[in-house]
């Protein structure tokens, strides 16, 4: 039973406690993957294909296998072949053999980078160097590097026995994975009736996660044929069944520890070397550890998708939208899955169209295969759409708020996917805008500077993946409370989940001591991802707590020998309704109480839940002669149901906006024509450093969720959203044209001066 | 009567309007109730008596976790789309 | 390298106030040495090419990323480590402003900025906005846009 708190109950939620894990993380004594040392510990190192598109003709490792300090090697061989049985799980999708096939290539290699034998050595050095004694003959392919090439006839295939589904037929000899059509209301009706028609096509190139620290993982494969991990991942079940699917083994037998991890935003929910680190230490007979070298992680982790999306809006010549088309084309690397479905849900999310057509496809091309990146389909959509926006209002000569909140979406609003919204809160975030500082205030667009000045604005949607959580309490005889829960904690979740629990047993934040445990030890918790955590394990720590007072309660009954419906607990004391004079604390409760450790459990499998849209105000200035662009006032608006450490919820907009800076200014994959990315290290892959940026000013809107307790709204992936679409339409404004490719750098910028 | 809206290419090979009517107590009688209308149907929703892991159910705006034995009491719309991967 | 019998150098050197001598490989980076050799995990390693700012150091009270120093340097330095940067008496001021402001979200780069932001308010006290970002443009954070960690040092200095 969801019971709504008030709002001027709260006590802990709304405050902003020292995050329980902050003293070992400002320390350095917190370990992240890479720091555990086992005993006996030896290394790996892997062998990675120099050709974007190749076929495996022979791996000769005779002259590796016998280097001095060289414990083991292994190839696809010593993986067990998996069928075409599709996961669809809600993280990932594809099949069993592309989950095997991208963590080591079997017979062709579809990517740069692409992992085809692997070494333990007694040093990382050691096996660095005997990996290159590998001797592998390829015949190389020709590749194909964006959706154009691989859609084009006669475009060399990739998956040979693979087949598409395009529309329900099956399609064999394509690069187009899927090809999925959603359409509401009559399109064809609402562009005829149409005053005003704005059509914008825009191109993305591939952007990384760029998380600091790489992936890693370290295994024990032991004589019972038991494997245990250790990692870095955002969901230790989400890679306990890839590791265990992989190397075939039943789930009960991989156990998966998570380390702390150093930044993931989608991109380490994949696995990639921890079922390498299992095979080489059962071939070894040692714990085996892998690392990624930065090299690496931009060579072969999931990127986001590339792609071009099109994005037609109709409206009334009173700027009342009346039908809306988009045609979203992405990018899945290597294997499928390239967001489609996420994108047209979002592509026109934000707005309430009466007629919607959506065509997606999701294209094969010779990259690393997509990961999610945080708000997976929506920051490519977001930019085509919120252009076309711009645009509308721009030729209507309508306020670029008034247009949008005239067409607001709001609840009961039909989505493009079918079902109508549950309560949201865009009209309340486009308010908030209208009325803040940064809004209301003048910009000075001919400074002294000489430089071009501009503003955007744009709005963006993610929504929460609900899924599985649960959380474990139990009562110290001091009165505090250990709460476990599977969630890793990758921007200080385990802060917010503990305080949900805390608000509800009525004692401090730090009295409540959370601990992310392994696989072994809480029920099964889906990944830190989707906008999940706080809202989920939150959920699931706000049922556990009231069973724990239930428990109390119970006991409390017992000491007393009263009737439980005579026991008041409130705010951590224990008294009763008809004797004033008994009285416990939590502490002399434990410390009287002689039935038993007081424990509970609980779990939650939620549902998806409208999430938060965001809407983001920049202002940037142009240096004409070099075409470098400055963010000199940026403003994140977003509603966050109820901020439950307002401080992780501003960083979660502040972070996911300055990703989105830099997936608009600087960052892409700058490709050869041979399918190699030329730019893989931090110094030539642009990601902003501070001093790229302004404060970034954060406003908190509160529209309560109808799905949590206490309101949350889940946070983490809408701040990446509008920052693309804003930065170009401030672009447009500096300098009267658009610039419709990320991205959006000096060069492009003064190209398109010179020929004005 | 509920609404139910299935996913185009569903339409498409089964040449149905954006929404079709059904019965049903629970979501396996629904399916079949559409199966008898649309011979071949259920096919494109349920595999070894599961919804396909590809495809959610959701109902009145709520996805549903239950799957063929989710009720359906006072319902209005159903709609049937691909599963969405998220991160 | 390895196989041509190349034999580890005795480095004797001192890691935040504590003499030590310790067996080196020559060809190994100042971070490796210090990750795998001492077993300290403080210093992070995010790109091993000096490009991100996780393995900052301070020797002789210059701030360096170790991974482009190498091992066999530390003779004869004074090395400090973020592990040395708390007393018996408690946390630096810049370790417990990071923690009030909430200045870091994943923490994996947080090491490197203490270290690199210690290094600025050891030699300038009361350093501007500005300064901060321009101290710290070598130190790549991917969580946080920078904000807070600014806010952070600003509170460190007063």
């Amino acid at each position: 039973m969801v019971s709504k708190s008030k709002k001027s109950d709260y006590k802990v939620i709304g405050t902003r406690p020292i995050r329980h894990d902050g003293y070992d993380k400002v320390t350095g004594r917190a370990q992240y993957g890479a720091d555990i040392k086992l005993p006996g510990m030896i290394y790996g190192a892997v062998l990675r294909s120099p050709h974007a598109h190749a076929k495996i003709k022979k791996i000769d490792i005779s002259v590796a296998e016998k280097m001095k300090g060289v414990f083991a090697v292994m190839t696809a061989k010593d993986l067990p072949r998996l069928s075409d049985k599709q996961r669809g799980n809600s993280e990932e999708s594809g099949s069993e053999k592309h989950l095997s096939e991208n963590v080591m290539a079997m017979d062709k290699v579809l990517y740069k980078g692409h992992v085809v034998a692997a070494i333990s050595a007694k040093d990382v050095n050691t096996a660095r160097e005997a990996v290159k004694k590998i001797v592998v003959d390829y015949e190389v392919l020709k590749p194909v590097i964006n959706v154009d090439q691989a859609m084009k006839k006669g475009a060399p295939i990739l998956h040979e026995d693979f087949v598409g589904d395009h529309l329900g037929k099956k399609v064999k000899n394509t690069n187009v994975a899927t090809f999925n059509k959603y359409t509401t209301g009559n399109t064809d009706e609402g562009f005829r009736k149409a005053h005003l028609i704005i059509e914008k096509e825009v191109e993305l190139q591939t952007v990384h996660q760029g998380y600091i620290e790489p992936h890693n993982g370290t295994a024990i494969w032991d004589e019972d044929d038991r494997v245990k991990i250790w990692t870095s991942t955002q969901g230790s079940f989400a890679n306990r069944d890839s590791v265990s699917k992989v190397l075939n083994l039943d789930v009960s037998r991989v156990k998966v520890t998570p380390l702390e991890i150093g930044g993931g935003f989608g991109g380490k929910i994949p696995v990639y070397l921890e079922p390498i680190a299992a095979v080489l230490s059962k071939k070894s007979r040692r714990p085996v550890q892998l690392v990624m070298s930065r090299t690496d992680v931009f060579d072969a982790s999931g990127p986001a998708p590339g792609g071009k999306v099109i994005v037609k809006i109709g409206v009334d010549k009173d700027g009342k939208m009346l039908a809306g088309y988009a045609d979203i084309r992405l990018e899945a690397g290597g294997y499928p899955e390239a967001f489609i479905e996420a994108a047209a849900k979002c592509v026109f999310s934000c707005y309430d169209i009466p007629a919607m057509e959506i065509e997606a496809y999701d294209v094969l091309v010779n990259k690393p295969s997509s990961a999610p990146y945080r708000a997976p389909g929506s920051p490519q959509v977001a930019f085509a759409t919120e252009t076309v926006v711009d645009e509308i209002c721009r030729k209507l000569n309508m306020d670029l708020i008034d247009f949008r909140l005239l067409n607001v979406a709001e609840k009961g609003t039909r989505t493009a996917l079918g079902p109508k919204y549950r309560k949201i809160g865009l009209k309340q975030v486009l308010e908030a805008a209208k009325k803040s500082d940064h809004w209301q205030s003048n910009l000075e667009k001919n400074p002294k500077s000489g430089k071009l000045r501009g503003r955007g604005i744009a709005s963006g949607y993610w929504f929460n993946i609900g899924e599985k959580s649960a959380v474990n309490l139990s009562l110290n005889m001091d009165g505090t409370v250990i709460l476990t829960e599977g969630s890793t904690d990758i921007g200080g979740s385990r802060a917010s989940i503990a305080m949900q629990a805390a608000e509800v047993l009525g004692v401090k934040a730090e009295s409540v001591r959370p601990s992310v445990v392994d696989t072994d030890s809480i029920g099964h918790t889906d990944v830190t991802g989707g906008s999940r955590t706080t809202y989920a394990t939150g959920y699931a720590a706000y049922k556990a707590a009231h069973m724990l007072i239930d428990e109390i309660t119970n006991k409390a009954a017992k000491i007393w020998d009263l009737s439980e419906d005579e026991i008041i607990y409130s705010d951590g004391v224990i008294s009763s309704k008809t004797d004033s004079e008994l009285r416990m604390t939590l502490r002399e409760f434990a410390d009287k109480n002689p039935f038993g450790p007081v424990v509970s459990s609980a779990s939650v499998d939620l549902e998806e839940a409208a999430g938060g849209f965001g809407t983001h105000i920049v202002d940037l200035e142009i240096d004409p002669e070099t075409g470098k662009t400055d963010v000199i006032r940026y403003t994140v608006l977003q509603d966050v149901g109820k901020a439950i450490h307002p401080a992780y919820v501003e960083g979660q907009l502040q972070g996911g906006a300055t990703q989105g800076i830099g997936w608009a200014l600087n960052e892409e994959y700058f490709m050869s024509d041979q399918g190699t990315m030329l730019n893989s290290s931090y110094l030539d892959y642009r990601m902003p450093i501070a001093l790229d940026l302004p404060m970034i000013e954060t406003i908190l809107v509160e529209v309560p969720s109808e799905d949590h307790p206490f309101g949350v709204r889940g946070v983490g992936e809408t701040p990446i959203c509008p920052p693309v679409p804003a930065i170009s339409n401030a672009v447009n404004d500096a300098i009267g044209s658009r610039i419709l490719s990320t991205p959006i750098k000096a060069s492009k910028i003064l190209n398109k001066l010179k020929s004005m | 009567m509920i609404k139910v809206f299935l996913p185009y290419k569903t339409r498409k090979i089964f040449n149905l309007p954006v929404e079709v009517d059904a019965e049903g107590n629970n979501l396996r009688n629904l399916i079949e109730f559409l199966d008898k209308k649309y011979p071949g149907l259920k096919q494109e929703l349920v595999d070894e008596d599961k919804l396909i892991p590809t495809i959610s159910a959701v109902i009145d705006g709520r996805t549903t976790k239950l799957g063929l034995i989710q009720k359906l009491d006072n319902v209005s719309e159903i709609h049937f789309l691909p599963s969405i991967a998220g991160g | 390298m390895t196989q041509n019998n190349v034999r580890k150098v005795a480095i004797n050197t001192n890691i935040n106030g504590q003499e030590m001598d310790i067996l080196v490989d020559p060809y190994v980076s100042l971070l490796e040495t210090l990750r795998e050799v001492v077993g300290m995990t403080g210093t992070k390693e995010g790109c091993n090419d000096g490009n991100c700012g996780a393995c900052t150091v301070n020797i002789d009270g210059r701030i360096v990323d170790s991974c482009l120093v190498l091992g066999v340097e530390a003779e004869g330095k004074n090395i400090e480590t973020v592990e040395g940067m708390a007393t018996p008496e408690g946390l630096h001021p810049l370790q417990q402003a990071f923690l009030e402001e909430a200045a870091l979200q994943c923490g994996i780069c947080t090491p490197g900025f203490l270290v690199s932001a210690k290094a600025l308010l050891d030699n300038e006290p009361k350093p501007s906005e500005d300064r901060i970002r321009h101290w710290l443009a070598g130190n790549l954070c991917r969580c946080t846009g920078y904000d807070k960690i600014v806010k952070a040092v600003k509170k460190a200095s007063d």
